[in-house]
């Protein structure tokens, strides 16, 4: 960025005037400068935001420190603030999501972009991509009327019934709590990740393929064996976005997660997420304290998806150096 | 291209004629309960004013306060009063004080869902605090079954239900368990709750309720006769259990409205009188007292003044109570304090 910007600048007053304008007249320089500006917003905006939520979080930051971070409390009236309720229920939610978005996407993308014929597949994704433009609040209520009930008569009691034994199924249920967040969450995202593993996969070069049948290899083999890990970089990108999504959805989170600040081994329990507190309790933050927790609060979470996307990338260049060899998408 | 041009320009010079050609604009923002009638009073008080045009946004009782605080609205509007030092740090900033108007009244009712029970319970201030402080944990437990002799109440735990978001009916349900028990007061838990759940919202509320056996929350009054709710009757301070209705709203208000402190920051919560329904509560027009436009000053002084006799009347047709006569009659003095 700094070079660029370096020759941008020293270019209209030093060099001469004709070759600038002969320049200018061919839309080079202009295209130039015009995507360079564009591209730079993005970096203005990330500085912007996180410059806004630093300042308006001085006081917190100042009364609480790291503490922030490690404590369970969150009450208004004695003015006592802590993240780490949210932190969780952010994170539990997530994994919860990713972990029955990932099978069923990458099953479905690889269903749509290799077996399916190719008039089915393009239905399919018509419908895929409307998925992914229902508004969140639809899922919620979705999940609120349908899911929740569904929950607490028919899911919750037959887990706890074959796995109680587990810390993570036991407990008494209402419907509303981590896994359900996590379910709906989970219908939210998959759109996004078979949306885009399919085009991945589609990219695919069709020699590749080829060249692996014509090695004797079945058509699935030449699919899992070949295809996938050649697409993995841009299917890893799917799930960065899924994962993305998942970290700061509000509404449906809300809707679903029982909005109570607590942390509990069983995903059964209710529980909160950073961006549903910031959304219900903004408005009626009364008290500077209060308000710019609630901001320290947006800062948190900005940190950890930026921190889980540095984790993500770093996945992704170990796996492919592991990998054979084969160059990115 | 060229047209389309100038027919863009054209609109845009006439629009700017015309709004600079509108009605003076007040702008207001703050609570999301009295919205409706709200709306409704601003609409009709423009159609019999047109020169005036009240501009007001339901963005919650904290947002409303901080931004008359800040001078970026002319009023506000609060379903709880502003607490001393909210009033020293709007004097502090404007260099003023804020007048608190009552316009209309507000309850809050304990609604359940206990299977099996059909008759509409009671519930003592004892057992409404017990529950939300997490100490009594099942539906037949002495302090319920006390009051509702003859129901056939369940040995099932509690599901205790409560808004997430912040909002006045919040407000008006801790304000009441905070005084009539001194626990809830002393350990200042009002907004983090012990125990339950929470619901975004009345919907989101009444939505769990439903959704869950043996679950107790509660709603505004008016939401739950919109949508048909049952909801149970508690035992005021004359010791009687009364249901919520307008009728026992404004009563609690009558009962109050002789010690109406001069500012009308006033808590009705478990307010005397035997008709008088304990969770209820005003919520308030937040007027800076005093105005650099007349005009402004003018407008807000007239709009209050027909507030408090047209627009009584038309509050109960959108289940509102209205305001007792006593508070009408002070409230009309105190607009002469707007300068």
């Amino acid at each position: 960025m700094a070079t660029s910007s370096t020759t941008v600048k020293g270019a209209s007053p030093s060099s001469d005037s004709r070759s600038f304008l002969s320049r200018l007249a061919s839309g080079d320089e202009i295209a130039r400068l015009i995507t360079f500006l564009f591209a730079a917003t993005v970096v203005l905006i990330t500085v912007m935001l996180v410059w806004q939520l630093w300042t308006n979080s001085a006081l917190p930051r100042h009364k609480f420190g790291l503490r922030f971070l490690f404590t369970e409390v969150w009450d208004p009236i004695a003015d006592e603030y802590g993240a780490l309720p949210f932190m969780y229920g952010t994170l539990v939610t997530s994994v919860v999501a990713l972990i029955i978005a990932m099978p069923l996407g990458i099953g479905a993308a690889i269903f749509l972009a290799e077996l399916a014929p190719p008039r089915l597949s393009d239905t399919l994704e018509f419908f895929i991509d409307l998925l992914a433009a229902v508004p969140s609040v639809i899922y919620g209520l979705l999940g609120f009327l349908v899911v929740v009930p569904l929950m607490r008569t028919v899911i919750y009691p037959a887990l706890n019934k074959s796995f109680g034994f587990l810390p993570i199924f036991k407990g008494p249920s209402y419907g509303v709590g981590f896994l359900t967040a996590g379910i709906v969450l989970a219908m939210m995202v998959i759109p996004y990740i078979i949306s885009v593993s399919r085009e991945v996969l589609l990219s695919v070069p069709r020699d590749q393929r080829e060249a692996a049948l014509a090695l004797g290899s079945t058509r699935w083999e030449s699919t899992w064996k070949v295809v996938v890990p050649f697409a993995k970089t841009g299917i890893f990108g799917s799930i960065f976005l899924a994962l993305a999504r998942a970290l700061g959805e509000t509404m449906a989170v809300t809707m679903v997660i029982g909005n109570t600040p607590k942390i509990a081994a069983s995903l059964f329990s209710s529980g909160y997420s950073i961006a549903a507190v910031i959304a219900n309790e903004f408005t009626e933050a009364t008290g500077d304290l209060y308000l710019q927790s609630l901001i320290e609060l947006g800062l948190v979470l900005f940190l950890m998806t930026f921190i889980l996307n540095g984790l993500a990338r770093l996945l992704i260049i170990v796996t492919t150096k592991r990998g054979s060899g084969m160059s990115n998408v | 291209m060229k047209r389309v041009a100038s027919l863009v320009v054209a609109v845009l010079v006439l629009g700017t004629l015309l709004y600079a050609q509108n009605p003076l604009l007040i702008n207001g923002a703050g609570a999301s309960f009295p919205n409706p009638i709200y709306s409704k009073w601003f609409d009709e008080f423009h159609a019999k004013n047109p020169n005036l045009q009240f501009n007001y946004q339901s963005v919650g009782s904290g947002a409303g306060i901080k931004q008359v605080t800040d001078g970026t609205v002319d009023f506000g509007a609060t379903d709880a009063p502003m607490n001393d030092e909210q009033l020293k740090t709007f004097q502090e900033k404007r260099g003023m004080s804020i007048l608190h108007f009552p316009t209309v009244l507000g309850a809050a009712v304990p609604t359940y869902n206990v299977p099996g029970v059909t008759a509409a319970l009671n519930f003592t201030p004892e057992a409404l605090v017990g529950i939300y402080l997490g100490k009594i944990t099942k539906w037949n437990d002495p302090a319920i079954a006390s009051a509702n002799k003859g129901v056939n109440l369940p040995s099932n735990d509690i599901v205790v239900i409560h808004r997430s978001d912040g909002s006045g009916t919040t407000y008006i349900w801790t304000d009441y368990l905070s005084k009539v028990s001194s626990e809830w007061k002393s350990k200042g838990s009002s907004i983090s709750w012990p125990v339950g759940l929470g619901g975004k919202g009345s919907e989101g509320v009444t939505g769990l309720i439903k959704e869950t056996p043996n679950s107790i929350g509660y709603v505004e009054l008016i939401y739950a006769a919109q949508n048909n709710i049952p909801y149970g009757a508690v035992k005021n301070s004359a010791g009687t259990f009364v249901k919520a209705d307008l009728a026992s709203v404004s009563a609690a208000a009558a009962g109050a409205a002789k010690d109406m402190p001069a500012d009308f920051r006033v808590s009705i919560t478990n307010a005397p009188g035997a008709k008088a329904y304990p969770i209820s509560s005003f919520t308030w027009l937040l007027i800076p007292q005093k105005f650099q436009e007349t005009a402004k000053r003018d407008a807000i002084k007239s709009f209050l003044s027909w507030m408090l006799v047209d627009g009584q009347n038309q509050v109960e047709a959108l289940s509102y109570a209205k305001l007792p006569k006593e508070v009408v009659e002070m409230e009309k003095k105190a607009i002469g304090n707007i300068q």
